[in-house]
């Protein structure tokens, strides 16, 4: 018996874990090796220079550690104990989404979105990723039409290998971070999106990640390209049930702007965070970057992180082009035994570049909250300028909020702005608005939307709303 | 209107108001004056329902119902409104925006219908040029950068929006020069009518000379000390407090 068929038959044995969703899994056995990484690329029937691409990444992973700076802590990460390639048997439609775990569900009802009604969402072409693969993407033909491509990033694999192979790991070295390594040696899906010269993509293109298995990672790698002149705002929501294992979530997203182009990336981030006590929840450790490669480009990062047990990401900006434009907005909220560290890098290579970083961060509980942001002008940028806001805000006095601002610049025309601020929800702001006749609720979520009013007015209409929602109930109780 | 039968209210387990007496009624304007720390913003609080603080003894009334167990909104939302003595900044959050919601949260208290965005902007920039206010105050966040004067004109700015039945003014005329008090004042004399309620703390005497009060109070250590007309006030003035409050001493001797 060949190898492949030995872990074949291991893999067709009923999966024994307890499984929200139930469907049938075909799963790898656990572990990782170059052996497992050759079957997850035969698996999608991957062109040669993929599986090499992974292997050179794995090899460099083996030698790299583990980071430590960040302010989180977790217990070790067994990497032999993870499944690196989980896909539903059946390929389920995005409409049978709804036996997940209902305390999920719950949530979603008191959002006002079901989930099963979510691919209905008008104007918004959806990819859904389930666990290691991507299960549909709607409005395809329609985006075709103006030649947009939308697909799973296995699909483009197959029908656009040389759009693929000239950008993938150009902005994120396989070798660039312990978790980036990892996820270029075994990422299994995500979405792909090339918007052609000179086409403003007609409508929002989203993906949708859910993870349901509870002892698969999810690996997936998001690559999106704007040719000149073409412009897209890109969504993406994520969920996962309720497990008290922790489960590892090591996205990469790449984000390629040539001379003129626009890409606007949105993320509203609401992984289970784990329970009271800091039992279970999602591992967000996730490399997000973009370069501005032409003249006059633009990539702005809009995220709203409220789930997750840790999370550790950093979406930054490559400002190559003159006049290009980076921007990060971020709204990071932590309840309970959350940490999150996170942040970006503005990288300023170009004449005249410019970024704006605000970010907001929102302590509850016993969390922890780090922003850590990286500020750097290259000799050659001229004329480049920063602006940084980093707000604070605690809830009760058991958080914690830290701000790491790091400035390195190699040219003196350059500017650079930073603020700072930590504030307290004081009783005192609550009963300023009660005593306007403002009810407690009321006035809470009047203050913490005051707070994130900068950031919430970058997000397309529908994840405003939903943010909004998502904010309240995350801190639900957290006040008073 | 309001009655308050010997109050007495701690807060971090320290008893502040110790057996407080007063009674307003509809159209009467009530100044209470006091050395700072005598617990005249204590007061104002506790009245308009600051959860921090406790009352341990005596009942408050407002229009004859004992409000004890409501909470600060429900409080406004009857009728009763606080302008503070140092105004909390609410960034993000625009001055509109809050004075809307306030509104309608009142107006829905009274079952009636709320005002839209539109008709609300009209209303507001009505009530703007009683206390002279610029209108682009309105999309600035709630006190947020604003000067002390300009706090202070907003809080009345609010009164005017709000229009309660009560008016707890806590040292509104501090940190406003001569100018802005005399249209601050101004602004309040226009609101306050004989349906209306007004409790005046002040540390100083010259708010009024512009707001004639009915009765003026002496808080001493959580007691009011002395109760009389408007001439109290200039006595205080002339004589201080520490005179005045010795005398009183010297009375009960
Ligand atoms: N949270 C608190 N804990 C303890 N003492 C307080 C607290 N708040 C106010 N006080 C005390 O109560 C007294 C009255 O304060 P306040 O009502 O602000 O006086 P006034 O407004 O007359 O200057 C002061 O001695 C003050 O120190
Ligand atoms: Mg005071």
């Amino acid at each position: 018996m060949s190898e492949i068929d030995a872990l074949d038959s291991v893999v067709s044995q009923p999966y024994k874990y307890g499984f929200k969703t139930e469907i049938e899994y075909d799963d790898f056995p656990r572990g990782l090796n170059e052996d497992i990484i050759k079957m997850i690329s035969e698996k999608k029937g991957e062109p040669d220079f993929m599986l090499e691409f992974r292997l050179k990444a794995y090899r460099n992973w083996l030698k790299m550690t583990e980071p430590t700076w960040p302010n989180v802590e977790y217990p070790k990460i067994d990497y032999q104990d993870l499944v690196y390639y989980s896909a539903p048997k059946k390929k389920p439609k995005l409409d049978s989404l709804d036996e997940v775990d209902p305390a999920i569900l719950e949530t979603y009802e008191k959002l006002g979105i079901p989930l099963h009604e979510q691919k209905m969402m008008q104007n918004v072409a959806v990819d859904a990723v389930f666990d290691s693969v991507s299960v549909a993407t709607t409005f395809r033909k329609k985006l075709a039409e103006v030649g947009v491509i939308f697909c799973s990033i296995s699909e483009a694999l197959k029908d656009y290998p040389e759009l693929v192979k000239k950008y993938i790991g150009t902005v994120i070295p396989p070798g660039d971070n312990y978790f980036a390594a990892l996820n270029s040696a075994v990422f299994t899906d995500g979405s792909f999106c090339y918007i052609p010269k000179g086409v403003k993509c007609p409508m929002e293109l989203s993906t949708y990640f859910r993870i349901n298995n509870e002892e698969s990672g999810q690996f997936e790698r998001t690559l999106i390209v704007a040719e000149e002149g073409a412009s897209v705002s890109y969504l993406e929501g994520c969920t996962a049930p309720m497990f008290s294992k922790n489960q590892l979530h090591a996205a990469v997203v790449e984000l390629v702007a040539l001379d003129n182009a626009e890409i606007k990336y949105s993320t509203v981030q609401n992984w289970y965070s784990g329970d009271k006590n800091g039992v279970g929840g999602i591992y967000n450790f996730v490399t997000k970057r973009g370069i501005c490669k032409g003249v006059n480009s633009k990539i702005s990062w809009t995220q709203v992180e409220t789930g997750s047990a840790i999370t550790w990401k950093y979406p930054s900006v490559i400002l190559q082009g003159d006049n290009s434009i980076g921007e990060f907005y971020s709204v990071a909220v932590t309840n309970d035994k959350m940490q999150a560290d996170t942040g970006t890098k503005m990288i300023h290579l170009g004449k005249n570049t410019r970024s704006t970083i605000i970010s907001k961060g929102i302590s509850a509980g016993e969390s922890n909250n780090s922003y850590r942001g990286l500020v750097k002008i290259g000799k050659k940028a001229d004329g480049a300028r920063n602006y940084s806001v980093c707000d604070s805000m605690l809830i009760g006095d058991q958080c914690g909020a830290h701000t790491f601002p790091y400035i390195e610049s190699a040219n003196s025309t350059a500017s650079i702005e930073h603020e700072a601020s930590t504030s307290k929800i004081g009783e005192d702001q609550i009963f300023y608005l009660q005593s306007r006749g403002l009810d407690e609720e009321d006035a809470v979520s009047l203050i913490i939307n005051g707070f994130v009013k900068e950031v919430f007015k970058e997000l397309p209409m529908e994840f405003a709303v939903e943010a909004t929602k998502l904010l309240s109930i995350k801190l639900e109780g957290s006040v008073g | 209107m309001l009655k308050i039968v010997n109050l007495h209210a701690e807060v971090d387990g320290t008893e502040i108001l110790k057996g407080i007496n007063l009674e307003i009624k509809a159209g009467e304007v009530h100044a209470v004056m006091g050395p700072n720390g005598s617990g005249k913003s204590t007061l104002s609080k506790v009245i308009a329902g600051h959860p921090a603080y406790e009352v341990t003894k005596g009942e408050i009334y407002f229009e004859g119902k004992n409000i004890e167990e409501l909470a600060a909104d429900e409080r406004a939302r009857l009728g009763i409104f606080l302008a503070f003595q140092y105004p909390v900044e609410i960034p993000g959050v625009s001055n509109s925006m809050l004075m809307r919601q306030a509104y309608n949260s009142i107006r829905r208290e009274h079952g009636e219908e709320e005002m839209d965005p539109l008709e609300f902007d009209d209303y507001v920039h009505q009530k703007l040029d009683i206390v002279e206010m610029d209108p682009k105050f309105l999309d600035r966040s709630v006190n947020d950068g604003f000067s002390g004067g300009e706090k202070k004109r907003n809080e009345i700015l609010q009164l005017a929006v709000l229009n309660p039945k009560l008016a707890l003014l806590d040292e509104t005329d501090s940190g406003l020069d001569i100018d802005a008090l005399k249209i601050v004042s101004e602004g309040i004399n226009k609101i306050k009518d004989s349906s209306k309620g007004v409790l005046l703390v002040t540390h100083y005497q010259r708010i009024l000379n512009y707001i004639t009060p009915d009765y003026v109070h002496v808080l001493k250590d959580g007691r009011i000390v002395k109760s009389g007309g408007k001439e109290l006030a200039l006595q205080l003035e002339a004589d201080g407090y520490d005179n005045i409050i010795e005398s009183v001493n010297g009375e009960a001797k």
